[in-house]
């Protein structure tokens, strides 16, 4: 907040917070041309969540979420997307390391490479797994011979589906992190002795903590909703592979009640585990 | 694509004479008074609308169309029945629809929205498709059954999945896949793709897989043949162009079209 805005904002809502401040100057805080793609934004968002709400079937919800399949889907998942966490955090954060502290010719490609999953349509993501890691893929059928381990199909593969789209989230949150924290904290570490990897371990590692853990919630939420990549890579059997988006992607195609029903239940967990890692998050951004 | 062209091209010169008198009033009731409709008069744009499976013949029936019709034009909304009838019956433009089966039909005739009513102009049903050369030796639907093997299944949800269950209803076998898969493409590509073994889709899908995959025919499979039919719409835009494309479809070249892409003629 600039002194500025300080001053421009009357001493009555300044009290409440400074961000009550600005919202309550019509003239100076927020100039309406802002303002109004501001609420049609928020309004863009919250709108279909709140028909969803709205649309509910409410006096059918205890039937239908007590039925076995949905909480099997439902513990598959969140069990997948802890597991897919846990993957991008081993391997995850030392690339971001990697790239945030190692100069090597073509760091730009490889940084552009890394969030290529991103942007990638996951089916396509889920496509390309099956090529690698599939039982006829170039690094699968090793996988397959050497050791009889075929991951379509699989609990694991679900989990590697999810990891192979959500880690980019966490590598770009804690690689940003790296680039912001002040690298004398290293350098001292250094000075007194530590190798790289102490210091990365005692000093850079609890610097960066609530990046890593904005960004671990990031990729948690986005392998949670997982869709295209797991259908495609790990198929969907009840039980193994149907996570809770497969669940309500095939009810959706014979029962929309039971498919709102589920997406309550998605959206409940999400807003559950955001709300609850809430205070990390808005210290690192 | 091109020998089909040249076929249909040829059998076309016979069924522009004759196709508004005979076929499309069986299609259409009500066509009658229009039966003069001729060749030359038809203008403007025919909208399809027309199950997925019936994407690559209807295209190639499309070309023919315009061929023989010039100053027409066929444009198609290929996708799931079930969605074209709700996108038919919540007032989309559309002159023909074309269903995979009589159950999304109806949900198009009950609204009141097809004219006259709907006739089966092809069927299709499951076959196993497995990979190229048969290495597992798939040679029923009860090897499917087999321990070793890998076989995904469309879901239940879906109409692929419908049929398939309806199978294995009839026959009491049972059959523990690895997956089941959301759509046929998807079942169909896992074999493609050599990730599963085998699996249950449409006799189309097998024949539109070309050497990718290999087909293995089955007699249970006449427990679950999806009729096709295909109708005028009510409030068809350009319905005298629209009758002489149903009347395409279900001629001769639309048959041999229709059949060279692995459908059954009723």
């Amino acid at each position: 907040m600039t002194p500025e805005e300080r001053t421009a904002a009357p001493p009555a809502p300044r009290k409440r917070s400074p961000r009550a401040g600005t919202w309550a100057v019509g003239g100076r805080g927020v100039p309406l041309p802002l303002l109004l793609p501001a609420l049609l934004g928020l309004a863009f968002l919250l709108v279909p969540l709140l028909a969803l709400l709205v649309r509910a079937p409410w006096s059918g919800l205890p039937e239908q979420l007590t039925s076995a399949g949905v909480w099997q889907a439902l513990r598959l998942s969140l069990i997948c997307a802890t597991a897919a966490t846990a993957v991008s955090l081993v391997i995850g954060v030392p690339l971001a390391w990697v790239l945030a502290r190692v100069e090597f010719p073509g760091r730009g490609l490889v940084r552009a490479l890394v969030t290529l999953p991103l942007v990638l349509p996951p089916v396509v993501g889920g496509v390309a797994l099956l090529m690698a890691l599939g039982r006829n893929g170039i690094v699968g059928r090793w996988l397959d011979s050497w050791f009889g381990v075929t991951l379509p199909f699989t609990t694991a593969g679900v989990v590697l589906a999810e990891a192979f789209v959500a880690m980019p989230f966490l590598v770009i949150s804690v690689e940003g992190t790296l680039r912001a924290a002040d690298r004398r904290f290293e350098e001292a570490a250094a000075t007194l002795g530590a190798s790289r990897f102490t210091a990365f371990r005692r000093v850079t590692l609890p610097l960066i903590a609530p990046g890593i853990a904005a960004g671990a919630v990031l990729a948690w939420a986005r392998a949670l909703g997982e869709f295209g990549a797991t259908i495609t890579f790990a198929g969907n059997f009840p039980g193994r592979t149907q996570t809770m988006p497969l669940a309500v992607y095939l009810a959706l195609q014979s029962d929309p009640e039971a498919a709102i029903a589920l997406s309550l239940v998605l959206l409940t967990v999400s807003v559950a585990v955001l709300a609850g890692l809430r205070d990390r998050w808005m210290t690192a951004s | 694509m091109t020998r089909m062209a040249g076929v249909g091209a040829a059998a076309l010169l016979t069924l522009s004479a004759c196709s508004s008198s005979g076929d499309s009033s069986a299609a259409d009731p009500a066509s009658s008074g229009s039966g003069s409709a001729s060749a030359g008069q038809l203008s403007g744009t025919v909208t399809v609308f027309a199950a997925a499976s019936l994407t690559e013949s209807f295209t190639t029936l499309g070309e023919e169309f315009e061929k023989a019709h010039p100053g027409t034009k066929v444009t198609f909304n290929f996708g799931g029945s079930d969605s074209l009838a709700a996108g038919i019956n919540s007032g989309a433009p559309a002159d023909v629809f074309a269903a995979a089966s009589t159950k999304t039909m109806k949900l198009v005739t009950d609204e009141g929205a097809a004219s006259g009513e709907p006739v089966t102009f092809v069927r299709n049903q499951l076959e196993i498709a497995t990979l190229p050369g048969n290495p597992d030796k798939i040679a029923s639907l009860k090897d499917l059954a087999g321990p070793d093997l890998k076989v995904v299944l469309c879901d239940k949800e879906v109409p692929c999945g419908a049929a398939t269950q309806k199978v294995l209803d009839a026959t009491g076998l049972k059959v523990t896949p690895v997956s089941y898969e959301q759509d046929v493409k998807g079942a169909l590509t896992k074999v493609e793709l050599k990730e599963a073994d085998a699996s249950l889709v449409y006799k189309t899908d097998v024949h539109a897989a070309g050497d990718k995959v290999e087909g293995v025919e089955f007699p249970e499979a006449a427990e679950a043949v999806n009729d096709y039919p295909i109708a005028l719409l009510k409030d068809a835009p350009n319905a005298a162009a629209a009758k002489a494309f149903i009347a395409l479809v279900r001629s001769d070249t639309g048959r041999k079209v229709l059949s060279e892409a692995g459908f059954l003629t009723p």
